[in-house]
């Protein structure tokens, strides 16, 4: 649980995206693309769930990426190397289902990006052929450009500012790809517009696509429910059955009613100081 | 003519729903001794068969009687290792007292003429705690080194059992701290956490040793632990997992499991909130649905939260029978009616109703009425037909039971598992389709009592040793 190294990957105009490696023997040997751990920066903190961006069972280490915005993500924004997690547990949730596919589009928005890089990298090793669109709302909040260039047969980037890129939306990239040739998967991960718009897209060319939910969570292991989607009509627990599920079939907007449940009390206690 | 049972000191209503501070202050050593004094010495007494675990009841209030304080702590101590955690969480009134011979009651729970085992079991274990009466232990004479998952009542109660036979334990929890339901859904108001933290640290000073953030079965796999050289391991997996009515809007905002609101509550101290920063919602009209403990647990919390926070309280618990067929302990009840809980007998829910935010702002319910008796004993409820009523509701608590965990079951192949999904185990010795894979609590025939649970983790650790 101790921190080997923290780096701030982007920060600008006050909006930070940090790294942490942070030593895990057992998490780093088992962690599978796809699967997430969950954080506790102290003792009185909250639990988090964090998606496993690199796992190396080598030197026992797992790299999480996060974005500064409520006070658990700023509070361990604040750790350095050397410092102690108060509790680290995982790899939690289904893994992502690896095979070649053939042809894939992964997409990544924002903070999201990190997520779908270790999915792009197994998904690269399984054989498959890579399009990668990657998305932020200006070019110093672009993050892994680089690591993911060097995995994606063709890697396209967009801003909404045009800073960097294309000027736009990834979900604009992504409707002319798909009405321009056939892809076998989709698998996208950002904010839940985002996902909901994807999820759209993809429906109306009948192509197969996979989402990594960002439900609320708590103890992680199934015991609360507090994660709870309908999916297919029926309510799964994002962090046991999921995080990822077929787009089509995820309930969007009560997903993103749910994720609002706190927003006062996040509001409340971002504004003091403890 | 029998003496009348000795009451015990409580704080009161009014006082103690501002707080989590616990509600049942215990019997002092002059109340103790009174009310031990009443208990006759049957010549066959049926209080031990009565319990779970056969404490030696007759015994242990006789030592009390005689003022052997000690001694009647090491006869507990004999079959349980929690009687600080069990005198106050224990079921007595279904158990032990049920079998009372002053009990006058025939219902499913005792009359209160029955000893209160309970409260003397209670009092002898926090003077244990308090006198650091240490148990005798047997050297490290086992080479067998066991593994036990899951640290909650039958989780902990095999790890005390096995280190006292010189075994060498360890426990692996997945969540941050030990305890499991005992620290994630039983209330300080019940269970002061330094109490559990007390007889937690019992075990530590038996050997056992604990490491949390381990989810067996995702973190590390059974396979593996009997490869590391466990070669008898104790599943005490729990029933975890919350069960929903499923009816329209159950997934609005400010619908809650009661495990997740006791979760954030106990396990996170989010009524504490924002010092411990993770957040709880409270309303102005809380319902809560069920009738057990988890339920009356929830609506205390509830009531609380609205006081602590200054808001006018209203809880409602809706349950489908009546206050008798209530599986709750009754002193629980009698504590939340105390409280100001309201209680709404003989209601179904039927739908909740979402505000243009897509909170939760009122349950649409029917009424119901008893039928015959089901296979549990209890009246059945049958619904009204056109019935429905609304009840204004902006917090919604749903406890009507909870299934087992299946992070490690479904992992875990050979595991064989019931319809329910719960363990499958050889009822002689508990032990699993695995051999030297052991299993008990509430993944073992579903939902129970703490005393329950740790009956079955003795017996396991019978077959264990």
């Amino acid at each position: 649980m101790k921190i080997i190294a923290k780096q701030i990957i982007a920060d600008h105009l006050g909006v930070r995206i940090t790294s942490l490696c942070v030593a895990a023997p057992q998490i780093s040997q088992k962690a599978l693309a796809g699967q997430f751990v969950v954080v506790m920066a102290s003792e009185k903190g909250e639990r988090i769930p964090l998606t496993i961006v690199q796992a190396d069972p080598q030197e026992k280490t797992i790299t999480l990426i996060f974005q500064e915005v409520g006070l658990t993500t700023k509070a361990l924004g604040a750790l350095n190397a050397g410092d102690h997690l108060y509790s680290l547990v995982g790899p939690l949730g289904q893994a992502t289902p690896i095979k070649d596919y053939g042809k894939v589009v992964l997409i990544g928005g924002g903070v999201g990006i990190a997520e779908i890089y270790p999915v792009a990298k197994s998904l690269k090793q399984a054989g498959n052929h890579l399009t990668i669109i990657i998305g932020a709302r200006h070019k110093e909040l672009l993050i892994l450009e680089d690591a993911l260039k060097n995995i994606a047969d063709k890697l396209y980037v967009v801003t909404d500012d045009g800073s960097a890129g294309e000027k736009g939306f990834t979900t604009s990239v992504l409707e002319n790809l798909l009405s321009e040739g056939k892809y076998d998967l989709v698998y996208a991960v950002g904010p839940i517009p985002m996902m909901h718009k994807v999820s759209a897209i993809t429906q109306a060319s009948h192509t197969k696509t996979i989402v990594s939910l960002n439900a609320l969570m708590v103890d992680a292991t199934g015991l609360c429910g507090c994660c709870r989607v309908t999916v297919a009509g029926e309510v799964k627990f994002s962090c046991v059955d999921g995080p990822e599920f077929d787009a089509d079939q995820v309930d969007w907007e009560e997903l993103s009613k749910r994720n609002t449940m706190y927003l006062d009390k996040e509001k409340h206690i971002c504004k003091i100081k403890i | 003519m029998p003496k009348a049972p000795v009451k015990v000191k409580e704080l009161a209503a009014q006082v103690r729903v501002s707080s989590f501070n616990e509600v049942v202050c215990g019997y002092s050593q002059a109340e103790a001794l009174v009310e031990a004094s009443r208990c006759i010495q049957c010549k066959n007494p049926n209080c031990i068969s009565g319990c779970p675990v056969n404490i030696n009841i007759k015994k242990f209030i006789y030592q009390i009687t005689q003022q052997e304080y000690a001694g009647a702590y090491f006869t507990i101590r004999e079959t349980n290792n929690f009687p600080s955690i069990c005198g106050r969480v224990c079921p007595a009134e279904y158990q032990c007292r049920k079998a009372c011979v002053f009990n006058k009651s025939k219902s499913s729970y005792s009359s209160p003429e029955a000893i209160n085992i309970h409260f003397l079991e209670r009092f002898i274990g926090d003077y244990g705690l308090e006198h650091n009466l240490d148990v005798p232990q047997k050297d490290n004479l086992s080479k067998d080194k066991a593994a036990v998952v899951g640290s909650g009542p039958a989780g902990l109660c095999c790890a005390g059992e096995l280190a006292r036979n010189g075994v060498k334990v360890t426990v692996f929890e997945g969540l941050h701290s030990c305890g499991g339901v005992l620290r994630y859904g039983i209330p300080s108001f019940r269970l002061p956490r330094e109490i559990l933290d007390a007889e937690i640290n019992y075990l530590s000073k038996l050997g056992v040793e604990f490491k949390t953030n381990l989810v067996v079965g995702k973190s590390v796999s059974l396979d593996e632990l009997l490869r590391q050289g466990f070669n008898k391991i104790f599943l005490g997996l729990g029933a975890g997992v919350p069960s929903f009515l499923v009816i329209k809007g159950e997934n609005l905002c400010n619908v809650y499991s009661a495990n997740e609101f006791l979760v954030r509550v106990n396990l996170m101290s989010a009524y504490k909130f924002p010092e411990y920063q993770t957040p709880v919602n409270i309303g102005k009209n809380v319902l809560v649905v069920g009738g057990g403990n988890t339920a009356i647990d929830a609506a205390r919390c509830a009531l609380r939260l609205q006081k602590i926070q200054g808001i006018k309280p209203s809880v409602k618990i809706v349950y489908r029978r009546t206050e008798v067929e209530m599986p709750a302990r009754r002193l629980e009840i009698q504590h939340a009616q105390e409280e100001g809980i309201e209680f709404k007998f003989l209601v179904q829910p039927k739908e909740f109703m979402a505000d243009e935010r897509g909170f939760v702002r009122q349950l649409t319910c029917l009424k119901c009425q008893l039928g015959d008796a089901d296979d549990s004993g209890r009246r059945r409820s049958l619904v009204i037909e056109n019935s429905d009523f609304n009840l204004p509701c902006d917090l919604a608590i749903i406890a009507i039971g909870l299934k087992a965990n299946q992070v490690l079951t479904s992992s875990t192949k050979e595991l064989k598992t019931d319809k329910y999904k719960d363990i499958i185990v050889d009822p002689q010795n508990m032990e699993t389709s695995i051999k030297n894979v052991f299993a008990g609590g509430d993944i073992v025939g579903g939902e129970g009592t703490v005393i329950e649970a740790m009956g079955m983790a003795k017996k396991a650790t019978a077959g264990m040793r």
